[in-house]
């Protein structure tokens, strides 16, 4: 296998965006990522997206983006994984890279959310789960989510603001990410006044419904398609790539706090890379609902069962602790444009590892973690990329 | 739903008719064609007899669309006493009376209707056991 590296990226800014259509947002990021990059032209386009058909009518996108961004003609392909579906599309550019069909590879994630009213949001979201046996019931996204935050609280005995850690790290990082939908501070006081969305599940447990895309280059390490551009710098090479799936339902797993593709993603993508965790300076996690934040701790091996909660109470997440975590506002802050997210975290991942973070620099960053989980934990994507 | 989803799935939403396993006795539900325990071919069908506690519940306050007017209304996986999980509203009780553990029976109800002049759904809820106790104690 070919060595793959990431010579540009590009993100808009994540929001809503009521005067950009879905084409618009990704047509943004494309032309940024191919410009960081230097380059005009790609061998295919890969693109991550979860809901252009149920809240924009469009399927077909690729081919949709491709033609409206200058890239006509191109093999161009959408993947779904839900919320995962940006780091599917990194994972099939990858492959596509590694495996030597294609030289050069655009690698974009694009979701446009505030088409419709919130309540077609919500159960275009659902979709996610299944859709006779928990959707059909009346039960949200956020509904799965709250009752395993539930179980989890009651089970290990966990505070009401215990989970408040997460939010908190997500929104002081991503008050210095210019391309965060929520750029403010937030309190434990904050986060125990929140309105409850689905109990015990409030507001600032949850990232936002909102719009954005997110582009990366890949290319070759030694290809004559390298441009010239990573002359300059160093770029970031891509060291680990694994997917694993669980249960599509919750209820229909042995333990529904055990994130178990979360756990096989993440060993196969460290062996791949040849680290441990000991090796890995910052874990982008994917943080939809705080008490992914605590279950991700745990299953990617960080903490041990119904401990993940107090790793950010004491400081262990902060830019400055000993895993640094959401560093550019995660899922939280900077925004959950879901089909777009696995590649805002590797856009965010690439400019921590060539030191280009600004305030959130994680110091001698060598080595990240990024993690993008489809469904309640069914479709996760793992990759370790370094420098 | 789509209508023809909906009947295709009335015996297991209207009856929690599922499967026991030929190769492993484990019980199924819903109905599958791979056992989830043993990957062998799933087996003959089986009527759950409705009973279970609850495993977590939430309240919801912001419905999918469909369920708009019901809101807030109880959601809870429900633990099977003969093995699986499921996913069910709660009925007849009040959501600060739900708590983990809680004993429940399966009742069939309305669940939603696709507007005034589509398919009126119906499925399994789950409510308080001591409801079908106290209804056989009445005298008569």
């Amino acid at each position: 296998m070919k060595k793959v590296c990431i010579v540009g990226t590009g993100q808009t800014e994540v929001g809503e965006h009521w005067d950009k259509s879905i084409l618009h947002l990704a047509h943004k990021a494309v032309t940024s990522a191919l410009l960081d990059a230097q380059v005009e032209s790609v061998d295919a386009l890969f693109v991550g997206n979860m809901l252009s058909g149920a809240l924009s009518g469009q399927e077909n996108l690729a081919a949709a983006v491709a033609d409206f961004s200058g890239l006509r003609n191109i093999e161009a392909v959408k993947t779904e994984a839900a919320c995962a579906s940006g780091a599917a599309a990194l994972r099939m550019g990858y492959t596509a890279v590694a495996s030597g069909l294609h030289d050069r590879v655009l690698v974009l994630g694009v979701e446009k959310m505030t088409n419709t009213l919130g309540h077609d949001t919500t159960a275009a979201l659902g979709m996610a789960a299944d859709a006779v046996y928990e959707t059909f019931q009346g039960v949200s996204f956020t509904a799965l989510n709250a009752m395993m935050m539930q179980r989890y609280m009651w089970q290990y005995d966990v505070p009401d603001t215990g989970l408040a850690g997460f939010s908190i790290n997500a929104h002081r990082n991503g008050c210095h990410n210019p391309h965060a939908m929520f750029r403010h501070a937030i309190t434990e006081d904050d986060y125990g006044r929140s309105r409850v969305i689905s109990s015990p599940l409030c507001v600032l447990d949850s990232s936002p419904i909102c719009d954005g895309a997110a582009a990366v280059v890949l290319c070759a390490v030694g290809s004559s398609s390298l441009p010239d551009s990573s002359r300059h710098v160093a770029p970031v090479t891509i060291l680990g790539s694994a997917a694993a799936t669980d249960t599509l339902a919750v209820h229909d797993r042995s333990d529904p706090l055990r994130l178990a593709a979360v756990e096989l993603s993440t060993q196969q993508a460290l062996a791949q890379a040849g680290a441990d965790l000991g090796n890995v300076d910052f874990l982008e996690l994917h943080d939809a609902f705080s008490i992914l934040g605590a279950m991700s701790l745990e299953a990617v091996g960080y903490a041990e069962p119904g401990t993940g909660w107090r790793y950010a109470m004491d400081g262990y997440i902060d830019i400055e602790g000993d895993l640094p975590v959401s560093t550019q506002g995660g899922l939280k802050s900077r925004g959950h444009p879901v089909g777009a997210t696995g590649v805002y975290q590797a856009v965010e991942a690439v400019k921590q590892l060539q030191g280009l973070a600004g305030p959130n620099q994680v110091a001698n960053a060598g080595l990240g973690m990024i993690q993008n989980i489809g469904g309640s934990g069914a479709s996760v994507f793992t990759h370790i990329l370094g420098i | 739903m789509f209508v023809p989803s909906s009947w295709r799935t009335r015996h297991q939403r209207y009856s929690l008719i599922g499967e026991v396993c030929p190769a492993c006795d484990k019980h199924i539900f819903p109905p599958r064609d791979v056992c989830p325990h043993c990957d062998q071919p799933a087996g003959p069908a089986h009527k759950f007899n409705g009973t279970g506690v609850v495993f977590s519940y939430t309240t919801l306050f912001q419905p999918p669309a469909g369920f708009e007017s019901q809101a807030p209304y109880v959601v809870a996986l429900v633990q099977l006493d003969e093995g699986p999980m499921l996913t069910a509203q709660l009925t007849d009780v009040e959501a600060e009376e739900v708590k983990i553990g809680m004993k429940v029976e399966m009742v069939p109800r309305k669940l939603m209707e696709d507007g005034p002049q589509g398919q009126v759904h119906y499925c399994y809820k789950f409510r308080p056991l001591w409801a079908k106790t106290a209804q056989a104690e009445v005298p008569v």
